[in-house]
């Protein structure tokens, strides 16, 4: 059980071991690898968004001199293959294979359909013109509702809504999720206001700023060495060796410094290509993306259409509550429907609720995890409708969650009830926040949300080494987005009692440390930091072990005291404590090297709740939306390093008002995406926004040793709703659709 | 005994039963109980999370149940 406790390294914000490097240029990411003899691999991307490929022809590109290797669906093995991909909504193994490269359908623009590896990139890119590929254009499914009617046209003929009962037909809905409490009907009856809308939110892209970038160096074995940009480079050597009929033995994954992933790096595109093309090749092979592959070509976030019912009492009390939320899939199943079922109520002690969510294809780009997958779109439906009950009440919409807040105890809408959780303490902290006690500027609106993750637990490896000196190094297998090797140096330093500069730690590659899981679901410092702490306290076993037997005592007369080994209380021995130091030096003595490792599957994963509010004010002349202040306040469990915790909040949050503001996936009547580059798919910079404020509250998660709970994704769940709530309020009238752009503001102040 | 509260999907499975009580040690034994009671469940039951007493378990597989423990099973959730 995690207690109030004091730190000397926990909760202190030491400069993360990687910020020198990557500031002066010396970090090495994914495309910034070279080998010598490498070769360029491009690829050929569908035109078309819902096409029969009746041919491709490589050869006239394998003729060209320069060009060393051509390939495309053919050259993958047959056969289907089993399990499902990492990552929220990663989807069957087999359809990762079909969009990492189609096979007989394109099934969105800018589908993979053949790739090319030559001795330039120009050349690459010559040779892909010279690829024949002869198309039967079909037409594309485009929007997500019509999608789902039983007469749509099918984006893939095989796919059967996942029923107990496996439907006579075929149909465009993949999945359905449910889940279900008490009379709706009593609910909504015994509510003094009823509030019913329907809401939408675009598909969105994480919009990291590394494009997806890998180099492949395979021998005349098929053996060979991957470096990728990754958030798991084991669960990217599964993926990889499993589509290309490999021994995952015969691959190793590196992975480099990574600019982003948001959970759209959990996914395999390039890296089975690149390989196989290195192996056809003899070369090693480098693939970057353009941006304009990895807005048309990789996972954004589900577009959304929901439409909910809220009933409330006078007093607040949330009566009773019914949602319908189609997630678009994109191209395959995998929409992440049950996690925004699963999130929608899950702050709230709610007695009658429905909620109904589908996975539903359509010709656009296979959607990928991005940070808290389903939850945004999900929340943002549900925290207006509040809202706007909030209003028709005239009740401060703090006062209102407050009165339906969950708490330890609650039964929580997806099932199990919860331990101690940090929600009210977020919304007390909230309610009294200099922020949101000063008045809402003139002409302002002010937006209240709150957000929600589950966060997860999952399997990490991690080994301690003490070096000669007693200084540390960690290895450890999750790729560090955002400074969780900072992280892990000090919780290693909490426990084994020494400075944080004494320690370092590596992302080891899939050959120098046992399995990890992605660095997804909020999950690398609570369970990877688990991981740490305990093969730092299998290190202060063995080093209480070596001092016992260096004093001739019992071990179990030794305690470990400030990272040294004292006699424990009432042992009268006449001894010097033993530092790390002076056991490390020692150690030949004591039986080698001092090491330990610990791997382990984190169970106990604490929820993440979050209050945000800001001040949004309206142009109402250009429809141009400023963000005045915004306050993100969110339950760290125990901040490791409170300045990265922070700066997961504000990310989260910035990322959360982009999608509200301005950012949206424009597609013609083609499926052709309109707006792939950052010139016209408008993500915020640092000078269209303030400072985002924070406060961190810690209730501790009584199953980390520390309290840690994961922070990386509650953050982007409520600034939709924020937005949302704040340019209505603004308005006087009710915004709906996201995102709330210019053009789409002037239509609503014009009626 | 320990109750085990089926999610929506599994309900499907177990005819509609929503709850139940098995006199099982541990949750080794509790899954085996159930897909001896209802064997369309083994599948939902690799796929699912399950809360014990709230904490949640991705992976659990022996963890002991104590009389007045309550099982939850909830759908697996990754993140991103």
């Amino acid at each position: 059980m995690a207690e109030a406790v004091e730190y000397k390294q926990i909760g202190t914000t030491p400069v993360r071991p990687d910020g020198f490097d990557k500031v002066t240029g010396r970090a090495q990411f994914g495309a910034d690898v070279n080998l010598p003899n490498m070769i360029h691999g491009k690829v050929l991307r569908s035109p078309h968004a819902h096409a029969r490929i009746k041919s491709v022809d490589v050869s006239g590109a394998l003729a060209m001199p320069g060009v060393y290797a051509a390939i495309s669906g053919a050259d993958f093995p047959g056969g289907r293959l089993e399990g499902e991909a990492g990552g929220e909504g990663g989807g069957s193994m087999n359809d990762v294979a079909k969009n990492v490269m189609a096979r007989n359908k394109v099934l969105y623009h800018g589908h993979a359909v053949a790739a090319v590896a030559a001795s330039t990139v120009r050349l690459a890119e010559q040779a892909l013109q010279a690829i024949k590929v002869e198309y039967e254009v079909l037409e594309p499914v485009l929007d997500v509702v019509g999608a789902m009617d039983p007469q749509a046209t099918l984006v893939n003929e095989d796919n059967y809504t996942a029923l107990p009962e496996k439907p006579e037909k075929p149909s465009n809905i993949a999945n359905v999720g449910r889940l279900e409490r008490g009379n709706l009907e009593e609910g909504f009856m015994a509510a003094d206001v009823v509030v019913e809308r329907e809401f939408t939110c675009p598909m969105a892209h994480q919009g990291y700023i590394e494009p997806h970038a890998c180099v492949a160096s395979i021998d005349e074995r098929g053996r060979g060495t991957v470096w990728c940009s990754t958030q798991g480079h084991f669960e990217h050597r599964a993926a990889t060796s499993k589509m290309l009929g490999k021994n995952m033995a015969d691959l190793k994954f590196v992975a480099t410094e990574i600019g982003g992933g948001f959970g759209g790096k959990t996914v395999v595109y390039l890296e089975p290509l690149a390989t196989m093309m290195s192996e056809k090749s003899g070369r090693p092979v480098k693939m970057t993306m353009s941006r304009e592959e990895v807005f048309r070509a990789t996972g954004p976030s589900s577009a959304t259409v929901a439409r909910v019912k809220v009933g409330v009492r006078k007093d607040g009390t949330i009566t009773a509550a019914q949602s319908w939320i189609a997630f678009e899939a994109g191209a395959f199943a995998g929409a992440p429907y049950m996690p925004g079922a699963m999130s929608i109520y899950a702050p709230y002690a709610i007695e009658n609720f429905l909620v109904e969510t589908f996975d539903v294809l359509v010709n656009k780009p296979k959607v990928a995890a991005y940070r808290a997958p389903g939850a945004p779109q999900a929340m943002h439906a549900f925290e207006c409708a509040l809202d706007e009950a909030a209003q028709l009440l005239n009740m401060d919409p703090i006062d209102l969650r407050m009165v339906n807040a969950a708490d330890e105890g609650t039964q929580a809408p997806y099932g199990p009830k919860y331990p101690p959780i940090g929600f009210k303490a977020c919304l007390k902290a909230a309610k009294k926040h200099p922020n949101y006690v000063k008045p809402v500027p003139d002409g302002a609106g002010r937006g209240v949300a709150v957000g929600f993750w589950f966060n997860v637990g999952m399997q990490s490896s991690a080994e301690v080494n003490i070096n000669e000196n007693g200084s540390v190094m960690i290895i450890e297998g999750s790729p560090d987005i955002g400074g969780s090797r900072a992280s892990m140096c000090l919780m290693a330093a909490e426990t084994l009692g020494i400075e944080y500069d004494d320690v370092r730690a590596q992302v080891g590659d899939t050959e120098s440390t046992g399995f990890c899981n992605v660095t997804g679901g909020s999950r690398t410092t609570f369970a990877t930091g688990m991981a740490v702490t305990q093969a730092c306290e299998a290190v202060i076993a063995d080093c209480k072990r070596r001092a016992a037997m260096t004093w001739g005592l019992d071990e179990d007369q030794v305690e470990w005291e400030d990272g040294q080994a004292v006699p424990g209380p009432g042992v009268n021995a006449d001894v010097k404590p033993l530092s790390l130091a002076e056991l490390a030096r020692k150690a030949g003595k004591t039986g080698g090297p001092i090491t330990a490792r610990a791997s382990l599957n984190a169970q106990g994963a604490g929820a993440a709740f979050s209050v945000n509010f800001g001040d949004l004010r309206v142009d109402r002349e250009t429809g141009k939306v400023d963000v005045l202040s915004f306050t993100a306040i969110q339950d760290a469990g125990r901040a490791i390093h409170p300045a990265y915790v922070e700066g997961q909040m504000q990310g989260g949050a910035v990322q959360g008002i982009g999608w509200a503001l301005n950012e949206e996936y424009i597609f013609d009547d083609n499926g052709v995406l309109e707006n792939a580059g950052f010139l016209d798919y408008r993500i915020p910079v640092a000078s269209d926004l303030p400072m985002i404020d924070t406060e961190i509250v810690e209730v501790p998660n009584p199953s980390h040793p520390f309290g840690v709970r994961g922070v990386g994704e509650a953050p982007i769940v409520a600034p939709l709703a924020v937005c949302a709530n704040a340019v209505s309020r603004s308005l006087d009238m009710r915004i709906t659709d996201l995102p709330m752009s210019p053009p789409r503001l002037l239509d609503a102040i014009e009626g | 005994m320990p109750k085990v509260v089926f999610s929506n999907a599994m309900m499907v499975a177990t005819g509609g039963t929503r709850e139940a009580v098995f006199a099982a040690a541990n949750f080794r034994e509790l899954t085996q109980m159930l897909m001896e009671q209802w064997p369309a469940l083994a599948e939902l039951i690799e796929q699912s999370a399950v809360a014990i007493d709230g904490q949640i378990y991705q992976d659990a597989f022996a963890e002991p149940l104590a009389p007045e423990t309550e099982v939850f099973f909830m759908p697996r959730i990754e993140g991103g």
